[in-house]
């Protein structure tokens, strides 16, 4: 499980991050929604220890992630598909991954078998790489280490619409085994489709929380009939006004 | 295809990650790039090149193995800091740190396991380089019809592998200061070429640069190390000069890095 605690960040005067608390359970898929610029990214970070809070915590099955000891084998992290060094090929990227954990050999071959990378591919250097197969080749990384938790920042980004279907797919039979996955977009459809329970971020604090259908129920026809996209951009707006 | 057990099925508490795995990885990371297979050729193609000239244009007197291993090593001296430099800063200009430092939060034990692999393979690179050396030292010899002369001693050997861990340090500090490829390569070259001859300037005209040169300058402080007997002033230089040049910026650099955002 993951839980974020009054997390603030500050840059200078300006407030990037503030005061976000949830929760992403095991078993659900958590949507992480927020216009452009809202502190989705940021709050993602500090999860993962690549930046620090200003204020609050941040911890994954109750630990920070900086304390995990072999923290790719517990929790799966992509958070941005372009920063791979582009000189390596997709094979030894995820090569250098499955040695720093240790891992078994055949599980690299494994991983690009499902993320759908041919031979071929897998052998041409990151820097021949389309943006879709550079996020196939972050999401193989996250999975790499068979971990119970998934932090995605925007991983459709560059899918092609096969691409989004199969990755709905794993990330629905990821949290079906008990899996916990906190996803982020600002895409409202696609999480809309996949999401259990939902956290709405925007001009980095929290507007909405809570499962999908409660969520979609306060945006029925009682309430003007608008669906998610339109509760997102009342949310969202409401709170920029 | 999907994946069939549960996720994260395998029993909880996995030990730490022991250091030599880091340590090992960030060997493989050395020489996995396009880059890093470009330096590594490199250096054997510049030192198959130096050992021709030797062979080509010494007089047969100056064919000697120290003649072959000065220019063996040259390439070397000048690679293997750049090595150590990318090593660091890629993770920055590469942004391959986001993933690095997921794997591994503890940002320190990856810089540790970069400079304990950037100085393994310098250790490891001399030994080579002087085989090579005296390759050409029997090729060269023999095809002028001449007998090899073997005029290099185990201390001079000991101070080539000591004067390459060196500048190797210098360029990983480098690296881990200023986080940025181009400008640690070129503040490198400052240090290496452009300093010594500043260093000869103002001790010829400045008395009291004369004064402290033993103590600032690490190349001066390094060039008693040749041969091999050290006062106990010459190490206090050696360790004042190295402080300066290698663990204060190796601190301001680590603070920084252990710091700064990854993204
Ligand atoms: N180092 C920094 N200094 C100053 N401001 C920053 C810094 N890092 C992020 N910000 C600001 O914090 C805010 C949140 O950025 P963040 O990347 O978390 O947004 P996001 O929700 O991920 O947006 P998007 O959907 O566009 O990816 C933005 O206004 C951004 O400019
Ligand atoms: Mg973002």
């Amino acid at each position: 499980m993951i839980a974020v605690d009054a997390l603030t960040r500050r840059y200078g005067g300006f407030t990037a991050v503030d005061d976000v608390s949830f929760t992403a359970r095991p078993g659900r898929v958590t949507g992480f929604l927020g216009p452009n610029g809202a502190g989705k990214s940021t709050t993602l970070r500090i999860l993962v220890g690549l930046s620090t809070a200003t204020s609050g915590t941040a911890t994954v099955g109750g630990r920070r992630y900086v304390d995990l000891p072999d923290p790719g084998r517990e929790v799966g992290v992509l958070l941005d598909a372009s920063a791979q060094h582009v000189g390596r090929t997709g094979r030894e990227t995820l090569t250098i991954a499955q040695r720093t954990m240790g891992l078994p050999r055949d599980r690299v071959e494994e991983m690009l078998a499902l993320v759908g990378l041919t031979p071929q591919e897998s052998s041409r250097r990151v820097r021949d790489y389309s943006l879709g197969m550079r996020q196939r080749l972050g999401i193989g990384t996250a999975l790499l280490g068979d971990p119970a938790v998934l932090v995605l920042d925007e991983p459709a980004n560059g899918l092609d619409p096969g691409g989004i279907r199969w990755m709905r797919g794993l990330l629905r039979d990821f949290a079906d085994r008990g899996g916990t996955v906190l996803l982020s977009s600002h895409l409202i459809h696609e999480i809309e489709v996949v999401a259990d329970d939902l956290v709405v971020l925007a001009r980095g604090r929290v507007v909405a929380r809570g499962p999908k259908a409660d969520l979609l129920r306060a945006a029925g026809p009682a309430a003007g009939g608008g669906g998610l996209e339109q509760l997102f951009l009342d949310l969202t707006e409401g709170a920029l006004a | 295809m999907t994946l069939d057990v549960a996720p994260g099925a395998a029993p909880a508490g996995y030990p730490p990650i022991p250091l030599r795995r880091i340590v090992t990885t960030e060997v493989r990371k050395l020489f996995d790039t396009r880059s890093g297979f470009w330096l590594v050729a490199g250096v054997g193609l510049l030192a198959l090149l130096a050992t021709a000239a030797v062979a080509a244009l010494s007089s047969d007197a100056g064919m000697t193995y120290r003649a072959f291993t000065t220019a063996v090593d040259y390439p070397l001296t000048v690679v293997l800091p750049v090595v150590a430099i990318l090593s660091v800063t890629s993770e920055w200009s590469q942004r391959s740190g986001l993933t690095t430092f997921t794997l591994v939060p503890r940002r320190g034990r990856v810089v540790a396991a970069k400079a304990v692999a950037c100085v393994g393979v310098a250790v490891a690179a001399v030994p080579l380089a002087l085989g090579a050396a005296a390759l050409g030292n029997l090729a060269g010899t023999s095809s002028a019809g001449i007998a090899p002369v073997w005029d290099v001693t185990a201390t001079s050997m000991l101070t080539i592998v000591g004067s390459n861990v060196l500048g190797v340090l210098v360029g990983f500090v480098l690296g881990v200061l200023l986080r940025s490829s181009v400008g640690a390569v070129v503040a490198y070259f400052v240090y290496a070429l452009v300093l010594p001859a500043l260093a000869v300037v103002l001790a010829g005209s400045q008395a009291w640069f004369r004064t402290v040169q033993p103590w600032v300058d690490l190349r001066y402080a390094q060039g008693t190390l040749v041969d091999g007997t050290m006062t106990a002033a010459q190490w206090e230089h050696l360790a004042a000069s190295a402080a300066l040049w290698l663990l204060a910026p190796l601190v301001v650099g680590l603070v920084a890095v252990v710091r700064a955002e990854v993204k």
